[in-house]
Formats: C-alpha cells, structure tokens, sequence
C-alpha cells in the first residue's frame, strides 16, 4: 500500500468527462451509420462542404490552441493572462459558432435548404448538433471566465480547466472528423 | 491522498480553514428530503416514484386487458372516469393504443429501468463499495430532477385533448411521425419525445456517476475482483446505457425533424387521406435500426441489475458462496458486448438482406451460452444449500424460474425463420414479459424486500410478502402461459378486437382468464404497497443486534442502523477478502471487513 500513497489517483470527474465524451461520440456514430446508410440507398444528392466551414475549422484549431496557453498561465498562476487567453477561446469558440452559420446561410441562398434533399438534411442535422455542443462550450467557457474575474473567491484547483480544456480539444477533433467524413462521404 | 480528500479540495475559499474530512451539516427539510445529494435519499426517491408509475402502468394494463377478455360487456365506471375516451363504457379505439403504448413506455422506461437501476444502484453502489457518496453527488441529484421532469411530462401528455401517444413504445414511423396519422400522433407525441430526451439525459447522468463511483471510489482492499456481483451488475448496465441512450437521443432528434421541419429522414413516397406528401428519400428501417440499438440492450438494463441482485440474495440465502464467481462477471462481460451486437433480431420482417439476418441469428443465440452459465451458476449454488426461505429469496427463485420459462422462447423468436411466423404475436408477448418484464420485477421486488431494513430502519412484514409472492408468481403464469399458445396459432398482438376473426374465436374464453389473472395480479401488488408504506413508519424496528438480519457479509451492513450522510461514522472500513464466505471453517459466514486468519485459504 506504500506504493498508493504516493499516486494520486485520477479524479472522478475526469473520468466522468470522458465517459460524457464516449456518450456523445457514440451519438454522432448513429448519425454517421445513419448517413453511411442512407447514401446507400436512392435518391441522394451529394455535396460538396462549403468553403466557409475551412475557415471555421482554422478558427476552432485556433481557439484549442489558446485554452492549452490559459491552461499553461494557470498552472504559473498567472491569473491575468490565463484570463484573457480564457476570453480568447471564448471569442474563438463564438466565432466558430457564427462562421458555421454564415455557411449554413450561404447554402440556404443557393437553395440547398434543410428540406430538399436527404443528404442536406443530414449535413444541417449533424453540424448543427456539433455547433450545439460547441455552444455549451462557450457557456462553460463564460463561466470559467467570471469565476476568474471574482476577487472573492480565489481558484486552485486546476479541475475545472483541465475538464474545460479536455472538453475542448474534444469538440475540435469531433468536428476535424466531421469535417473529413463529410468531405469523403458527402 | 484519499479520493474524499481529492473531491473536496476542488474550490477553496480563502481565509477559511479548511478540514480534510467532508462535513455534513444538519439539513433542511428541503435539503434532506427534496433536493438530496444523498445518494440514499436519492434511491428513495427513485423507488418511490418508480411505484407510483408502476401503479399507473400496471393499471392500463388492467385496462386494455378488460377489453381484450370482456370484448362484448360494458363498463358503464369506464365512462365516468375516462369521458368520451370510454364512450358507452367501452374502450375507444384510439384510447385502447395509447394505453398499449403507455403500458410499455413506462414500464420499460420509468418503472424497470429508472425504478429499479436507479433505487439499487444509487442505493447499493457506494454502500458496497465502500464509498461516502457517489462521485458527483450533485449530478446524482440532477439525474433524479431529470427523471422527475421527464415523469411530469409523461404524466401531463395523457391529459391532452388528441391523447396521449399511441405509436407503441417503439414509436417507429411514419406512424409517429406525421400528426394526421392517428390522434395520438399529434400533441402527445411530441410530449412523449421531450419526456423521453430528459429521460436519456436523467440515465446518461446517472450512469456516469455509477461507473466512475465503482471505478474510482472503492475503499481500501476492495479489489474489482472482490465486489459483489450486484456492483457489477450495476457497472454493465450504466456502461450499456453511456453506450446506447445517446443513440436513441440521435434517433429521436432527426424524427423531431421529420415531424416538424419537413425533413424526410424516415418518410417517403406517402399518401395519407388522399393527400400526398412531399417526403421523398426516408426510410423508416433507418429508424428501426437506430431504435433496436438502444432496444435490444435497453432489456438488458432492465435484466442486468435483477440478475445481479438475484445473484446476491440467493448466495446469502443459501448460506453458500455464489458458484462460479467470475464466469458470471464474464457473462455480464458477455452479455453487455452481445447484446450490443443482437439488434436487428426485432427486425427480420422489416424486408433486410437475409444474408444479415443469419448474422443477426447467430449473434442472438450465442446470448443463450452467458444466460445459461447465469441460470446454471444459480441453480448450482442452490444446490445442497442451506436455504432460508426469506420473500426476498422465493422472490429471487422466482426470477431464476421466470427467466428460464422466458428464456427458453427466446431461442425461438431468435431464429429468423420461425420468427416470421411468430412476429408481433402473442408468443412475443408471452417471450419478453416472463424473460425481462416479470422477472425483473421479481428482481426488483427481492431487492426492496432484502434491502428494506437498510433503506428504512424497519422490517416489512413477511407473511404478506408471502401472500405477495405466491399470487403474483401463480398469475404471472396463468397471464402468459396460455398466451404463448394463442402466439402459435397466429394471433397478432395490438389488436383492439379478435371477434372478427373465427380462427381467434377459440381463445375467447382463455383471454377472458388470462383477464381475470391479470386483474387479480394487479390487486395483489397493492398487498406490497400497503406493506411497504405501512413498514416505513410503523413495521418491526431493526436495532443493533439484527443489524445484519440476513447474515450477510457485505460493507453496507457494517453501516449504522440509521445510516447518516456519509455512510459511516468512522473511518471507512477496509476490506480484506470477497463478499462470499458463507459456510466457511464452521463459521456461518465472515464479513468482507474481516482479515484473512493465518491458517485461512484466501477464495
């Protein structure tokens, strides 16, 4: 038992994060067999993605690039540069969330809209949840970014960036896998 | 550094001195009963409103079942409750679906998957393994505030004007996906969807906090290898759950859309009332397929945790450790990865590839080798044990016996080509009710009955639990016994009326008894009811020298009488061996928290 007390064990909640994270994967697999299957069969439309959904895939690198340097400033306990580098994903992430919808209004204008086809059916469906997601992100992010401005309560433990900064980077790559999927099976 | 210490140093007020042990204020009535994060409260309220809803889903059975065995009579009572629902004291047609559905939804839903993993598991879990609370006290509350919004919903989606839903709990489209289908199809299903998204959210939530309180809150010694099989079980059935809920969410968000932004997701090429629609493209075995993926493990959630409670009552029952410790975890293992793998089985007559369909078969039936090592595990250790016949143990053999009688038709419902024949009949109904419904039930009474002293300081009352017992086993098989008969013969399930058909007109009289069962099963539960009620404040106190009154060996008997928040006063006590040293060196049975001796053999 000497041995276990010197580790320190894993948290609970990051496990638990990780197992939201398992959830959530296992809901974009259903609407990725759903649309494997759906190709198969008659009368689809294949698309090609928008280029405006490479910018916001630029933008969403970005942003999961500036919560590791709030995460860095963090552990430094340079609280007013983890702050804004906090404020710096936030925008980020918003931002993403606005591109996804300057895409979606573009296609909207050329006529592809939710209805016509199947296959645009899917394409709203699936970035749109993964835009929901990413907007739960931000409100978190938000909330990071308040408590941090409090000068009452001082935080330091690094639990909440670590789960927000675990979050994070899996919103990312959940949308760079998207995004290929996409780009090969749309 | 322990994990208690660990989750309470997250946020630190500064200037305040802090302790490493978690203090639990006096509490609020509001704090203690309402919005708990005790993880016993929680359970409470877990069991108590699954009861209400047995109450009610039982009672549409009773329902449906008086238009089934008395199709000709009149019910003039039926009027006054039900309006223009009973018009004439009969059943209306519409009103006869929703009550089906409803029957199912809840359930399958409510009663057996929330009532029973969420009492037990909130319950049992950080009992036995040895943990203060679960991981996150606070989503386990949230999971509990989900569920019961989720239930306000359901409840309130009866009450609308067009009905409540009446698609069948497997909601397949396009039935349930355009409004001018059917009545039920309107409002009501849209509030049956939203009850069901919080229900998923409720499970998700309830579920990561099972899995990573097992995972990561044991206490000393409590290797994975010495938990009780009631823990395991608990762990596959939330994993199936992290797994499979989410899928269902997905399914559930593209019908949302088909209902009510024109997406063709399921639809295409129909005409309804003479208008056509402009759906082109869907397909409704897409939705057949996401729903089967939470389907088919959705009855495993229900089975799992009444395996795994079964599994514990019979071992200390029968004063015997449980036979084949770890070939049953491995068919937990089994099972929860088949099970995921099994789905489209519901499917063979939905016109798919037959080349996938053997597929399917094989899967299917491979399920058989896990459920069988389960039943022979049980039987075995039955065997030449020393029995003591408590309601939670008849209650536990009741399962073992229900399990099988269902079980066994299972092997023919899962080959596709007798299924053909049998889809959707009365032998499906006979099949699923005795393998998951009613066993699970019995599951779950045994565990309220073995459990009950822990959860409320008093004993229930035993000879109206056996009266209990008895009745309900005596008519569970009077109900769906014969009903595997009319399944053979080819009677449909569903329907409002069979005296139109003369080849169903043999089985009047049997549906009349198996009406007549069905309503005194239902009469009989309230015999629990009232002695579980009736226990809570006035049955036989437990004091401190029946404080382990089964003679059980696990942590959550080492617990006080009234067990405080926090679970234990003292340190949390360290375990040393597993939880089945029954009979063991001339000793009844030896507690998990008690070292090994020098000349003992460790299991």
């Amino acid at each position: 038992m000497s041995m276990k007390a010197n580790r320190t064990p894993t948290h609970p909640q990051k496990y638990m994060m990780w197992l939201f994270i398992t959830g959530i994967v296992m809901m974009f697999a259903g609407f990725s067999s759903a649309f494997i299957v759906k190709r198969s069969m008659a009368n689809w439309l294949s698309f090609n993605v928008p280029l405006i959904f490479y910018y916001s895939t630029g933008i969403i690198i970005l942003s999961s690039i500036s919560i590791m340097v709030a995460r860095k400033f963090f552990r430094e306990r340079q609280m007013v540069r983890y702050t804004f580098w906090l404020g710096v994903t936030a925008v980020l992430g918003s931002l993403f969330v606005l591109f996804q919808y300057l895409g979606f209004s573009e296609l909207w204008a050329q006529g592809v809209t939710i209805t016509r086809n199947v296959s645009f059916s899917f394409l709203y469906v699936i970035v749109g949840v993964h835009a929901l997601h990413v907007v739960g992100g931000v409100i978190a992010l938000m909330v990071l970014f308040v408590q941090s401005l409090s000068k009452k309560r001082k935080i330091y433990s690094s639990l909440s960036i670590d789960l927000m900064n675990t979050y994070w980077h899996f919103v990312d790559i959940l949308w760079l896998y998207l995004l290929v999927f996409l780009i090969i099976e749309g | 550094m322990k994990n208690e210490e660990l989750i309470h140093q997250q946020t630190e007020v500064a200037g305040v001195a802090h302790e490493a042990h978690p203090h639990y204020h006096k509490q609020s009535f509001i704090t203690k009963y309402i919005f708990s994060q005790d993880h016993k409260m929680i359970s409470r309220q877990f069991l108590v409103t699954g009861i209400i809803w047995a109450c009610i889903g039982g009672f549409f059975s009773v329902l449906f079942r008086m238009q089934l065995g008395f199709p000709n009579d009149t019910f003039p009572w039926l009027e006054d409750i039900f309006g223009h629902w009973a018009a004439g004291g009969r059943i209306s047609q519409g009103f006869y679906y929703t009550l089906v559905t409803m029957h199912g939804t809840i359930l399958v839903f409510f009663v057996l998957t929330a009532g029973l993993s969420g009492t037990f598991s909130n319950f049992l879990i950080p009992l036995q393994v040895g943990a203060r609370d679960m991981a996150s006290p606070f989503v386990n509350m949230l999971s509990y505030w989900f569920f019961f919004i989720a239930s306000i919903i359901m409840f309130s989606s009866l009450f609308v004007q067009t009905g409540g839903s009446s698609g069948g709990w497997t909601f397949y489209p396009p039935l349930s996906a355009l409004g001018e289908a059917a009545d039920g199809s309107k409002s009501g299903m849209d509030l049956w969807l939203t009850s069901i998204i919080f229900f998923i959210i409720s499970q998700l939530m309830g579920g990561l906090n099972y899995i990573v309180t097992i995972i990561n809150m044991r206490t000393k010694g409590m290797f994975m290898t010495r938990l009780p099989l009631t823990v395991w079980s608990f762990m596959f059935t939330a994993i199936l759950g992290v797994l499979t809920f989410p899928v269902l969410l997905s399914s559930i968000v593209l019908l949302l859309l088909d209902r009510h932004l024109g997406t063709s997701f399921y639809l295409s090429d129909i005409v309804i009332q003479g208008k056509i629609l402009p759906n082109e493209g869907g397909s409704p075995v897409l939705f057949q397929h996401l729903f089967w993926f939470l389907g088919h493990p959705e009855v495993y959630i229900v089975a799992l945790p009444a395996m795994g409670i079964t599994s514990e009552v019979i071992a200390t029952n029968a004063r015997k450790p449980i036979f084949g410790y770890l070939s049953m975890v491995g068919a937990f293992f089994a099972i929860c990865s088949l099970s995921m793998l099994v789905w489209a089985h519901h499917m063979f007559v939905s016109g798919m590839n037959p080349f996938l369909g053997s597929v399917f078969v094989l899967f299917s039936l491979l399920i058989a080798v896990p459920s069988s090592i389960k039943v022979f595990n049980w039987l075995t250790t039955l065997w030449r044990g020393n029995i003591i016949f408590t309601p939670a143990m008849l209650f536990a053999i009741g399962f073992v016996s229900l399990f099988i009688s269902g079980g066994l038709s299972g092997i023919f419902l899962g080959n596709a080509s007798i299924d053909m024949h049998l889809h959707d009949t009365y032998f499906n109904i006979a099949h699923f009710h005795l393998v998951m419904g009613v066993a699970s039930m019995f599951g779950m009474f045994a565990g309220v009955y073995h459990w009950f002293p822990k959860m409320f300081g008093r004993f229930m009352n035993s000879t109206l639990a056996y009266i209990h017992f008895w009745i309900t086993l005596v008519c569970a098989y009077c109900i769906f016994w014969p009903m595997h008969y009319e399944g053979l013969a080819g009677m449909p399930r569903r329907y409002y009326d069979y005296s139109s058909w003369e080849s169903f007109k043999s089985f009047e009289g049997l549906n009349t008894f198996i009406s007549y069962a069905a309503i005194i099963a239902y009469i009989t539960q309230f015999v629990f009811i009232f002695n579980f009620f009736y226990s809570i404040w006035k049955g036989r106190k437990v004091t401190a020298k029946t404080a382990n009154p089964w003679g059980a060996t696990t942590l959550e008997w080492s617990t006080p009488v009234h067990v405080p928040h926090g679970n234990w006063e003292g340190e949390v006590p360290e375990v040393h061996r597993w939880p089945y040293d029954f009979s063991k060196d001339g000793r009844d049975f030896i507690p998990q928290t008690e070292p090994v001796g020098a000349n003992e053999i460790t299991h």
